[in-house]
């Protein structure tokens, strides 16, 4: 288990989780990257940037 | 349970009878309209063709049931109140008759006195998520309006917690056709209709008056309100802005939404960091009773903006007044509510 960095939701790790996976949040959909396992450390993903208009 | 619906033909009422229909628990008895009486009613809604073979009566015929559904032009359902309560035990109206509990607030707001204005009180204003003790004890709800539940839901966690500077809030209403009902003038003609983003009440608009009396059980609120009609039949979008009392991080404000509707079956709280639907968007919710509420701070200046968005004769109006019915009848709140909306629409 570990909290959202951005809006503190429960993100539910599974045990097969490893270091450098991606995993996103339930309630916000912020990407994370795992940084450690052991206890659970997560850092934000790098985003892709996104042009919504002019 | 038996119920019967006064003013059937528009909008509000047809999509009262749709969801009725469907509903696991209700026989719907009787259906009126006055212009329409005779009529089969899917002669006005022909959506419900195969599933209703009810014919619309004139309110004079209407006969004993258990709950009674008043959908009636605002001002229509207050002078015949006194009446048509010995119809049933419950009844529920949609119409603006009975939202405000100031008597003196319609002559400023509707333009007209009060019919009965020492009943006022004995109905309950029937957002449900704001209400649902009152709800379920009262036999007389009222509904709400359908900016004003966009508005009032997407704002009374912030003032409830006090953390709105000055309670004051800016907030523009964007609504689609539906909202004016369906009797045509040159305002809705297609030609003049088609396109318009249409600024049709910048200032004193009647909802104004719900959104102040909902927002102040927390405080006197300084409320702004316009409203503009877009290309849209179905839907509504509020966008509030306010001032925070001091600062809050995102997680704050995530944490004010998950406590106050966490286990509210109808809101949802859309503020998503990736895809096309980051936010609020009444074209999704076409036909469900949800109301999704989003926000975003502007950390600059410390405000907030608040989104928030239903369909308008669903959460704001008809699919309202069913979850109200099933909390007053102690069923399962989201009976005969279940639709999930519709992807690509």
């Amino acid at each position: 288990m570990a909290k959202c960095l951005e809006c503190d939701a429960d993100i539910i790790l599974d045990d097969t989780v490893e270091e450098g996976e991606i995993v996103d949040c339930p309630d916000c959909g912020t990407e994370f990257e795992v940084k450690a396992t052991s206890p659970a450390t997560l850092a934000y993903a790098p985003k892709e940037e996104e042009d919504w208009g002019e | 349970m038996n119920v019967s619906i006064l003013g059937g033909s528009g909008y509000v009422g047809g999509e009262l009878l749709r969801l009725l229909l469907s509903h696991p628990r209700i026989d719907v008895g009787q259906v009126t309209s006055e212009s329409n009486a005779g009529k089969l009613v899917t002669t006005v809604h022909p959506n419900l063709r195969k599933r209703a073979h009810l014919r619309f009566c004139s309110i004079t015929e209407i006969k004993p049931c258990d709950l009674l559904f008043a959908a009636l032009p605002h001002g229509s359902f207050m002078k015949r109140f006194p009446d048509l309560r010995q119809v049933a035990p419950r009844v529920i109206d949609l119409s603006a008759d009975f939202r405000l509990r100031s008597a003196d607030a319609y002559p400023e707001w509707y333009g007209h006195p009060h019919a009965c204005p020492d009943l006022l009180q004995e109905f309950v204003y029937g957002l449900v998520e704001l209400r649902r003790d009152a709800v379920r004890r009262n036999p007389y709800v009222s509904g709400a309006g359908c900016l004003a539940t966009a508005a009032i839901l997407g704002l009374m966690p912030l003032f409830a917690r006090n953390v709105v500077q000055d309670f004051a809030v800016t907030i523009e209403a964007k609504v689609g056709s539906s909202a004016a009902g369906n009797t045509p003038s040159l305002a809705t003609h297609h030609p003049e209709r088609s396109g318009a983003v249409r600024s049709f009440q910048a200032t004193g608009h009647r909802h104004t008056a719900e959104i102040a009396q909902e927002l102040g059980l927390h405080g006197e609120p300084k409320i702004h309100f316009s409203a503009t009609a877009i290309e849209l039949v179905r839907g509504v979008l509020t966008t509030s802005h306010l001032l925070l009392r001091e600062p809050l991080d995102e997680r704050d404000i995530w944490k004010i939404y998950r406590e106050t509707y966490g286990d509210e079956p109808f809101i949802r709280i859309v503020k998503d960091a990736k895809g096309v639907f980051r936010y609020p968007e009444p074209k999704l919710l076409a036909g469900t009773n949800f109301c999704d509420i989003g926000f975003e701070r502007d950390i600059r200046t410390n405000r907030l903006v608040v989104l928030a968005a239903l369909d308008n004769l669903m959460k704001g109006a008809a699919g309202n007044g069913v979850q109200a019915m099933n909390v007053m009848a102690g069923w399962d709140e989201c009976l005969g509510l279940e639709f999930a909306g519709l992807h690509p629409i």
